[in-house]
């Protein structure tokens, strides 16, 4: 089960992620993320603190937007992930082409490098 | 006993694949991470023989066996049809992934990384693929 919560706050566009991705719903949030940019997000942020598990499925939905962003100067961060997600996105190397953060206000701060 | 599950191939299986490891996974004294990273690896395996394999279709299944070995625990993947060899599969560069805008293609990658051994045998129409990690050096059976 995946719900999907959108969070529009000051600058920043915040997607939250309630349950898990698998390949039976990473759809949904391929398609969340591209509303959002649609609509001319300039700052997204990814609340992963609720995400229990996420598969090859939805990881590949984040990679196929980063050059995007970085094309469109778009910030974007994934913060409050548990330590299993995380190593997940450790295994792929994925923690070094997307900036990961403890928190909401330490994913701001590292949106805002760079 | 070695504990078995017949799955359905359909992604909204995946589900109930994941709980059947969650609970097949515990007996070994593997971490909370070791058992997250190894119930991933078998779902990329089995998600891609859904999908590429068996188009989705409901009424085909793969059926899932977990045998405890000599100081390593097997997870079987047993199908039957176009065989699928991840040990041949040529893993994709990452970021080629992202140039690519690609949203598939790094689940055998996970796989590779997150599992010991992997072997892979096909013979009279049934391909089963074998996950093996070993047991963490602290679990004695």
């Amino acid at each position: 089960m995946l719900q999907l919560e959108r969070i529009k706050e000051a600058n920043r566009d915040i997607l939250r992620l309630i349950g898990e991705v698998d390949a039976s719903n990473s759809v949904l949030l391929d398609q969340s993320m591209q509303e959002i940019l649609q609509q001319g997000a300039t700052f997204l942020l990814i609340d992963g603190s609720q995400l229990a598990y996420i598969s090859s499925a939805g990881l590949g939905v984040f990679m196929s937007y980063l050059d995007d962003f970085s094309e469109q100067g778009i910030r974007f961060a994934i913060f409050g992930l548990n330590e299993q997600v995380t190593e997940v996105f450790k295994i792929l190397g994925l923690d070094r082409l997307i900036k990961i953060a403890p928190d909401k206000s330490t994913a701001i701060t590292l949106g805002n490098e760079s | 006993m070695s504990p078995k599950l017949k799955l359905s191939c359909c992604t909204s299986a995946l589900v109930e694949l994941r709980s059947f490891l969650q609970r097949s996974l515990e007996a070994y004294g593997f971490s909370e991470v070791d058992r997250h990273q190894v119930t991933l690896a078998v779902e990329e395996v089995c998600t891609n023989l859904i999908i590429h394999s068996h188009a989705s279709n409901p009424k085909e299944v793969i059926y899932l066996e977990v045998k405890e070995l000599e100081k390593k625990l097997a997870i079987e993947i047993t199908d039957k049809g176009d065989a699928f060899n991840l040990l041949e599969y040529e893993v994709p560069d990452l970021k080629k992934v992202i140039e690519e805008k690609r949203k598939g293609g790094i689940g055998i990658l996970l796989v590779k990384k997150i599992m010991d051994e992997i072997e892979f045998e096909s013979k009279n129409g049934k391909n089963t693929c074998r996950l093996i990690k070993k047991f963490p050096s602290t679990f004695e059976p």
